[in-house]
């Protein structure tokens, strides 16, 4: 599956299918900074992630007044 | 392989978002409900506004700003927005297209400001300029001016998108400092007094997390990227610490605020009215300030005077602040 990352943005592979907190924690991304968005629309952790997914993990930690 | 996650605790549709701090997970519509709601109580709990009155927003382009604009205007509430274009390259491009979008796609009255158009510098040369680290130059500006916007168009309330991530991050840094002026002034309204409009945070009770689903199920676009300058600054590294406690103990940054504002707030009240001291009216601009010349008019002074800066000469500046 192709993940997008930001901040910066860039995009990594991964093979074969996982859940979304999977996915996270081989990120080492926190799941209370992040969402989860598999082929367009919002996932939550337990979702499963397969290999023709686009997905993109989205940062929402944001510097200051909003 | 592309399983559907786990239900809706209120209609057993398929969950789109679980929140660990409520224990369930949530689909499109009920984590709107879910939105709404904790808006309304931190609407109603601090009085903060009415549907009779006119309330200016100030949007970023970020998720917060544009998210509380979405919601009031659903709410059925008067809101305007106000947009401040800061001169941070191509981010503050980018930021001022979404608000422009957002703006134009629901027929919204949104009123813009150009810091090097209008008062001749931006916050690049104004961190330069003056010294100040640029967060600092940027909030200052930006005060200064959804205050006077507000004032001169006869607004009843200032809203800002500050959030539970926000606020828990903010306490979190004025009591390591344990800095009572700040900790007594950290409210989610602020009365109209000495010059200085009403404000309000309505976004108090919801997470980052939660603002930025409410603009993915919504359709909102907002700007992703962090603004460059505030990489790496010290409240992002507070929210970081608390995000690592709430994954142990969740609902930890609510209760950590939220008791602030039950419990340990109404003990600094006298704190704040006498902090706020006797103000003068700035002798450039009319605004209340404790000196003869306030620190906005100041800052223009010294940027408008200064070379441009461009953003990329204060990257390194900007990590402590």
């Amino acid at each position: 599956m192709k993940v997008l990352l930001r901040n910066p943005r860039r995009e990594v592979e991964f093979t074969g299918s996982r859940s979304v907190d999977r996915l996270l924690d081989e990120l080492q991304l926190s799941r209370e900074a992040h969402l989860v968005i598999r082929n367009g629309t919002l996932v939550p952790g337990d979702a499963v992630l397969g290999d023709d997914d686009q997905i993109e993990v989205r940062p929402v930690i944001s510097g200051g007044a909003g | 392989m592309t399983a559907v996650g786990s239900k809706c605790r209120v209609c057993k549709a398929p969950a789109v978002i679980d929140l660990p701090r409520h224990n369930a997970k949530f689909c499109a519509e009920h984590l709107q409900q879910l939105c709404r709601r904790q808006m309304a109580k931190a609407i109603d709990d601090f009085e903060m506004f009415s549907t009779d009155d006119r309330i200016l927003v100030a949007v970023s382009g970020g998720k917060d700003s544009l998210a509380v604009w979405d919601m009031l205007i659903e709410a059925g509430y008067q809101a305007d927005g106000l947009y401040i274009g800061l001169g941070i390259g191509e981010y503050s491009t980018d930021s001022g297209g979404y608000v422009r979008r957002f703006a134009d796609e629901r027929g919204l009255h949104l009123q813009t400001i150009d810091l090097r158009d209008d008062y001749g510098y931006d916050v690049p040369t104004a961190a330069r300029a003056t010294g100040r680290v640029p967060c600092s130059a940027c909030g200052l500006s930006k005060r200064r001016l959804f205050d006077q916007a507000a004032l001169d168009g006869g607004y009843d309330v200032v809203v800002t998108g500050h959030n539970l991530d926000d606020e828990a991050a903010v306490l979190f840094g004025n009591t390591l400092r344990w800095d009572i002026d700040y900790l007594a002034r950290q409210m989610p309204v602020l009365p109209a007094a000495n010059g200085f409009p009403k404000k309000a945070k309505p976004l108090i009770r919801l997470t980052e997390r939660e603002m930025a689903a409410w603009c993915l199920v919504r359709g909102i676009d907002y700007v992703v990227e962090e603004c460059p300058i505030a990489a790496g600054n010290r409240h992002l590294s507070y929210k970081e610490s608390l995000n690592a406690v709430e994954a142990k103990s969740p609902g930890a940054k609510a209760s950590f605020y939220l008791g602030f504002l039950e419990r340990m707030a109404p003990l600094l009240a006298g704190l704040s009215a006498a902090a706020a001291g006797d103000l003068n009216e700035c002798e450039r601009c009319g605004s209340p300030t404790t000196g003869d010349v306030c620190a906005f008019c100041r800052l223009v002074e010294k940027s408008s005077a200064h070379e441009p800066v461009p953003v990329e000469m204060v990257l390194t500046r900007g990590r402590r602040r």
